[in-house]
């Protein structure tokens, strides 16, 4: 199974900061992955650097490699033109916030179609007609009425389903949501989660999830990458990641999550928080997560620790993977 | 569709605002200009020379100057109801045939020089944030700081020693070749030629403005949301910069450029008399120097008809461009 895209050695600098740090992973076709951290870890710029959208003044290395029917092309790589003609046909973004994220003076009908203007070879009538289905396909009720509707008249979890209706106009490989349900309430999550599920069988395109819903990982994600601080710290399949966590940030999140029905960790326990900030991981020599990490030793604070094959298909950054689950195992069996 | 059906009760709710706004400029412009000092039969006296009591008097019974205030402002408003605007003892015409005669000449006049500025601000605007801290930014905005700060009578007698006097390119003043008998195109291009100074002269400090304007909001505007979704669409950068950053941009401009026609009017005065005009600003200008008050009371009402026509316009063109005003 070739991957549909993978993302090699990524950093993003500003100045000296690096918010991202030389993060490897891929994504296969038709697949959930999931990719967790708290705020400020990175998981957006990873986004960002996957559609060649980074801000103006970030440095960035690594590749990112897209499948493509001509063969893989390195969205980092290739001149602005190239780039261009991925974004929206190969591999497409859903946004956070669906309030700010539609041009208000223009109808949701014209948005979409903006898309099949890009890329395909349409003429007008054609245009319309697969806008009506696209807004069909997301559960757009009443499309024909509403296609000429201006953002604002539309709920939140709409204006959600019109920018997946854009995301998928061209059938990308790739749908990547950043927080897509983040700005939702919790019954629209669903729907819209739902609805991207349906969408990445349907029409066999792969699911970049990106969020800090533990809940929303189990439920949905075949694979999940932990992020922190700009680092790529575990990789594990959500029940292989509930069940026994290996890095002590990945426990740190588990404890802090206050879902229940995302692991048996910590379902009886109080909520847990991670003690200091991301912040704190700025410009130390070692491991980023030593000064908040309960079990670091010495070798902690001098050498930071690559990401290594773990147990087969998992990968963790961390000197002593599972020490925490292997600790609160230890004591739980002697309580 | 949605806000189209609102244009006829949006008119109409123009107009119900206007009565009551045109009433109070007229009363208040009244009241005003009563406490000027002297009259039109001072100036008439002047001009004579010799002036008797007895004929100054007479003078002012005939044009009802002897009345009190209030007993004028009446009359003045029983004749207003029927569009009678009094009579110019100056030009010796009624004063709406008078302001008939000027006003197509200004409207032509301001209408050009703001749609001059909207134009050319908008699109040294749009250059100016495409290249923004470079060197075309750089040399604009230089440009439309000197055109902010000049006033518009001196770039109007620089434009004349330049492409009047020195280059012989473009008459100086007036509104037409006089005595010309051109028809259709000839006419036009004639016009034209008469026009593009003065026009230039009264939109050089709009254009400074728009252009700033644009080049502040489409710089805001590139770093919206919705710029991210064009650009994660894969649309082409002048698609991003004409429909998502641009058109965007037109609003606070258009929302400016209805307040400044007004200003613009002001302007005209100062302008129409450089380049000897014949518009509304210069008779303005005249009926002041002449205390001819029935005049300049016709033109102040008629041009703040103008200017809520135009604001009405402007709403109804916002309407246009920014789908949310039309809901709530
Ligand atoms: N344009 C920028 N210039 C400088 N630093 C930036 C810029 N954009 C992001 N950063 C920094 O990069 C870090 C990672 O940001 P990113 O948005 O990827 O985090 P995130 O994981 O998506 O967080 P969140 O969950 O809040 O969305 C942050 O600490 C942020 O301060
Ligand atoms: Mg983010």
């Amino acid at each position: 199974m070739t991957a549909v895209l993978s993302v090699e050695d990524l950093s993003v600098h500003f100045g000296p900061a690096r918010p991202v740090d030389r993060v490897s992973f891929h994504v296969n076709p038709r697949e959930t992955l999931a990719i967790v951290g708290e705020s400020g870890s990175g998981k957006s710029l990873t986004a960002l650097s996957m559609m060649g959208l980074l801000p103006r003044n970030a440095k960035v290395s690594g590749r990112v490699l897209i499948q493509t029917p001509q063969g893989p092309a390195d969205m980092l790589g290739l001149p602005e033109k190239r780039r261009r003609l991925l974004r929206g046909k190969q591999i497409a973004m859903v946004f956070q916030e669906p309030m700010t994220s539609l041009n208000p003076v223009h109808s949701i009908g014209h948005q979409i179609e903006e898309v099949l203007i890009a890329h395909e070879n349409l003429d007008r009538a054609a245009r319309r007609t697969r806008v009506l289905e696209l807004m069909n396909l997301v559960r757009i009720p009443d499309a024909a009425r509403r296609i000429d509707d201006y953002p604002h008249q539309l709920s939140g979890g709409m204006r959600q389903r019109v920018m997946i209706a854009m995301a998928v106009a061209c059938r990308p490989r790739i749908l990547i949501a950043d927080e897509a349900t983040t700005a939702l309430d919790v019954t629209i999550q669903a729907q819209i989660l739902q609805l991207l599920d349906n969408l990445r069988r349907e029409l066999d395109v792969a699911v970049v999830l990106i969020t800090h819903d533990l809940g929303v990982v189990s439920q949905w994600a075949d694979r999940v990458v932990v992020m922190y601080a700009g680092l790529h710290v575990e990789q594990a399949t959500p029940a292989q990641l509930f069940g026994d966590p290996l890095h002590p940030y990945s426990y740190g999140l588990l404890r802090a999550s206050p879902r229940s029905d995302a692991g048996l960790t910590y379902r009886d326990a109080p909520l847990a928080e991670i003690p200091g900030s991301i912040a704190s991981a700025r410009g130390e020599v070692g491991c980023p997560f030593r000064p908040r990490c309960p079990a670091a030793r010495e070798v902690c604070g001098t050498v930071q620790p690559p990401p290594i094959q773990h147990r087969g298909d998992r990968l963790v950054a961390c000197h002593f993977p599972g020490i925490l689950t292997q600790e609160e195992r230890h004591v739980a069996a002697y309580a | 569709m949605a806000h189209s059906k609102s244009v006829p009760r949006q008119i109409w709710r123009i107009v119900i605002h206007a009565i009551p706004t045109v009433l109070g400029i007229v009363v208040l412009n009244f009241l005003l200009l009563k406490l000027a000092p002297g009259d039109a039969a001072d100036v008439i006296a002047a001009e004579a020379g010799s002036a008797t009591e007895e004929t100054m008097a007479a003078l002012r019974r005939s044009m009802g100057l002897d009345l009190s205030v209030l007993e004028q402002l009446k009359t003045y408003l029983l004749n207003l109801v029927q569009l009678d605007l009094g009579h110019s003892p100056r030009y010796a015409m009624p004063v709406l045939d008078l302001i008939m005669q000027r006003l197509p000449g200004t409207l032509l006049l301001m209408g050009t020089a703001l749609g001059v500025a909207i134009l050319l601000g908008i699109a040294l605007g749009a250059i100016m944030s495409s290249f923004a801290g470079r060197i075309p930014d750089r040399v604009l905005s230089i440009l439309s700081l000197l055109f902010y700060s000049i006033p518009g009578f001196w770039i109007g007698l620089m434009l004349i020693l330049l492409f009047s006097v020195k280059l012989g390119w473009l008459p100086s003043g007036g509104s037409g070749t006089i005595g010309s008998s051109l028809t259709g195109w000839d006419a036009l291009i004639d016009k034209a030629r008469y026009m593009i100074l003065p026009a230039l002269s009264l939109a050089l400090f709009y254009v400074a403005i728009y252009a700033r304007l644009t080049r502040a909001a489409m710089l805001e505007i590139r770093n919206q949301d919705y710029v991210r979704t064009a650009r994660a669409k894969g649309l082409s950068p002048l698609r991003i910069t004409l429909s998502h950053i641009l058109r965007n941009a037109l609003i606070p401009v258009t929302t400016m450029a209805g307040m400044h026609f007004g200003n613009m009017l002001g302007g005209a005065v100062v302008v129409e008399t450089v380049f000897s005009w014949p518009g509304l600003g210069r008779l303005a200008f005249e009926a002041v120097m002449a205390r001819d008050f029935n005049v300049l009371l016709g033109i102040l009402l008629l041009s703040s008809l103008v200017v809520i026509v135009v604001n009405g316009l402007i709403d109804l063109l916002q309407a246009r461009l920014d789908p949310r005003i039309g809901a709530k």
